[in-house]
């Protein structure tokens, strides 16, 4: 029988069970060995493994940063936390002029095995600073791997992956992901770079969704399902490497590719992914692009303006909806059964 | 700024240790003659890199490399030639790289703001100030982590202390007392402006201090001071009877801050202001502290060591086109 874990746990899972296997491996962060462990995913490390192996830091994102890159460079292997993305914009110069360099720049004679962990805030009054979902900013640099898992399962596999390569991973993780549960194995496994998992198949059209926006993707494809729409869902899981195979090869089927990103669309992921499509299909397959995203305005943290900030998956049925042709008033009544969607993919 | 004079009143048996001098000595030298020669080269177009050279400042990282062992490790700056050459970093490769081609020691990837070699504890150099003062922290947490008796020394400009990470890293090597090496070389000027258009107060040490680091002073560019200091700092952290140290070096930008010539027809600085510093030449002193006929053979050595490193650079290849796409990540 397959054993059923959160998110939460997986994370927490496959950071104890990495930092057993491997002395190298660290954790430090604010709050990671605080009463609440960061949601519960640096839960008992402490106890299990004293204050040289997981604790928290000052205040200096920066400079935390950096003692990370240094400690990688002396061959350990720091996983630093930040319950916020947003605090990554205080480190920016360490990871974009040191980590993402020093491999290339030096030659090959240094490398920074480093992961940053970084979570996504949304709803409940996060707002403006505690909302942002910067994961474009990192892909957008040579030099550093960035991933989004969005299952369980994907949550420990990418996680392990991340620690055990050489490279800096920016590993992010949406908070309210953390709610999923679903089949994680016990063992050690990892869920390695450029692949992306077809989540469900379908012949209509190619719905690419960015981390939690796979879940709302996943609600789509069920309202679509119910006016007969079957949509092909992609997870990326990782974003860089990008599989762009595998969504231009949906594409190719479907010709027609909607991307839906947990984040602005200006220069973002979703430009990235749509370009990269247009630029292998044009020629051989008529195929329309789409994208979904954040409003371009700041995140509100009041309720009604909130929702119309975030896509979520009865805008999107709409949208595909209207892709194809159909009514563009329509939109989806909410199925309640659908709130608590959980991830059940092919593994 | 007035110099005070040479003369130290801590003179030691290891200031008349021959050996020590000719190794100290050898060191300055071969650091001038490399620069001089790059300056030489430099309006060729040879050297396709930004050159930020060490004359006048050479024994900051002289007199601190002679206190460290093989296994500790330095980080430093983008005017890092003589903390390369200091820390035993490898010439032709270091001549090389500034050509840009497939020999140097960064396969003509780094250039002369990045030199490394790792194999000699030597982590790197950045362009962007202050940045690898946490790196250097970070390297020394993994050595306490790991029990290792080594350790780091972070080099930095008197820019550098202005930046936030700066005190972000004295505030973490302290508060895990680690073992590591806070070296400031204070040449007075970050590009043109001077510390005092930068800095309210002018005494580093005290700002240092309330970190909970001990901080002191090198006023002279004294190599020999410098490297007594250095050496009681490693001794001090090896034996962990210390926690971080912090030391500044006053010293001397002669050239220019990017380039190979004199700059004070810019009129930001007097000549005045680097000639006793010039009158107190740490080549020419530790020069005379040896015995001439040695000082003869070494000059010699040397300066057919440069000329073949030279050489190397110039008969080495530029990288394949292919290289372009490798080392972005190591697999």
């Amino acid at each position: 029988m397959e054993r059923i874990l959160s998110y939460t746990d997986a994370l927490r899972e496959a950071t104890d069970q990495e930092m057993e296997r491997d002395p190298s491996v660290f954790v430090m962060g604010l709050g990671v060995d605080d009463p609440k462990a960061i949601l519960g995913t640096t839960k008992g490390l402490t106890e299990k493994y004293g204050p040289e192996r997981i604790f928290d830091t000052p205040l200096s994102e920066d400079g935390m940063t950096g003692v990370a890159i240094g400690a990688a460079l002396a061959g350990l292997r720091p996983i630093h936390v930040h319950i916020r993305m947003d605090f990554l914009m205080l480190a920016m110069n360490q990871l974009v002029n040191m980590a993402a360099k020093m491999h290339s720049m030096y030659g090959g004679q240094e490398h920074v095995p480093m992961v940053v962990r970084a979570m996504i805030g949304k709803s409940w009054g996060q707002g403006a600073q505690h909302s942002q979902a910067l994961h474009s900013f990192f892909m957008h640099v040579p030099g550093l791997k960035v991933v989004t898992p969005t299952t369980p399962y994907d949550a420990k596999g990418c996680l392990i992956h991340a620690i055990r390569d050489n490279n800096p991973v920016i590993f992010i993780d949406h908070r309210i992901l953390h709610y999923q549960t679903g089949p994680v194995p016990e063992q050690l496994y990892t869920v390695a770079p450029g692949k992306a998992r077809v989540v469900t198949q379908g012949n209509s059209i190619t719905l690419v969704g960015i981390s939690y926006m796979q879940l709302e993707c996943m609600r789509a494809y069920h309202y679509l399902q119910d006016i007969g729409v079957d949509a092909e869902v992609i997870d990326p899981i990782w974003l860089n490497p990008l599989d762009i195979e595998t969504i231009v090869n949906s594409v190719r089927k479907t010709g027609r590719l909607l991307v839906v990103d947990n984040g602005w669309m200006c220069c973002g992921t979703s430009a990235e992914i749509m370009a990269q499509v247009s630029e292998q299909l044009q020629g051989e397959v008529a195929a329309t692009v789409h994208r979904m995203g954040f409003a371009p305005v700041t995140c509100p943290p009041t309720p009604p303006l909130e929702d119309l900030f975030y896509p979520n998956g009865r805008t999107i049925a709409a949208r595909v909806n209207q892709i194809l042709g159909g009514n563009p008033r329509w939109i989806p009544e909410e199925r309640d059964d659908l709130k608590a969607i959980e991830f059940k993919g092919p593994f | 700024m007035s110099v005070p004079s040479l003369v130290t009143e801590t003179a030691t048996s290891m200031r008349t240790d021959n050996a020590l001098r000719e190794r100290i000595y050898c060191a300055l030298y071969r650091i001038r003659q490399v620069e001089n020669e790059i300056g030489r080269i430099y309006p060729t177009d040879k050297i396709k890199s930004p050159v930020h050279l060490s004359i006048g400042q050479e024994a900051v990282s002289v007199g601190v490399c002679e206190a460290l062992r093989p296994d500790d490790v330095v980080f430093g700056t983008y005017r890092g030639h003589a903390l390369y050459l200091a820390k035993g970093g490898d010439l032709n490769q270091m001549i090389a790289e500034l050509y840009g081609k497939a020999t140097g020691c960064a396969k003509g990837k780094g250039g002369s703001m990045h030199l490394v070699d790792v194999r000699h504890g030597f982590m790197g150099t950045s362009a962007v100030v202050a940045t690898t003062i946490p790196n250097a922290v970070g390297y020394a947490y993994a050595m306490k982590y790991r029990r290792a008796n080594s350790l780091v020394v972070s080099f930095f400009g008197d820019g550098a202390v202005e930046e936030g990470v700066f005190y972000e890293s004295l505030n973490f090597a302290a508060l895990k007392q680690l073992p590591i090496i806070f070296i400031c070389e204070n040449n007075e000027y970050a590009i043109h402006t001077h510390q005092k258009a930068r800095q309210a107060t002018a005494n580093l040490l005290e700002r240092v201090r309330a970190y909970g680091l001990k901080a002191e002073r090198v006023e002279d560019n004294d190599v020999l001071e410098i490297y007594e200091r250095a050496r009681a700092a490693a001794e001090s952290i090896r034996q962990a009877q210390s926690g971080p140290v912090f030391i500044e070096c006053m010293t001397s930008r002669w050239r220019e801050h990017v380039g190979p010539n004199e700059d004070f027809h810019l009129g930001y600085r007097n000549r005045s202001e680097v000639d006793p510093w010039i009158e107190n030449d740490q080549v020419s002193r530790m020069a005379s502290l040896i015995d001439s006929a040695r000082r003869d053979q070494i000059n010699t050595e040397v300066d057919n060591e440069i000329a073949r490193a030279f050489e190397f650079a110039e008969q080495s290849p530029f990288p394949d086109g292919a290289e372009l796409f490798a080392d972005l990540f190591e697999e």
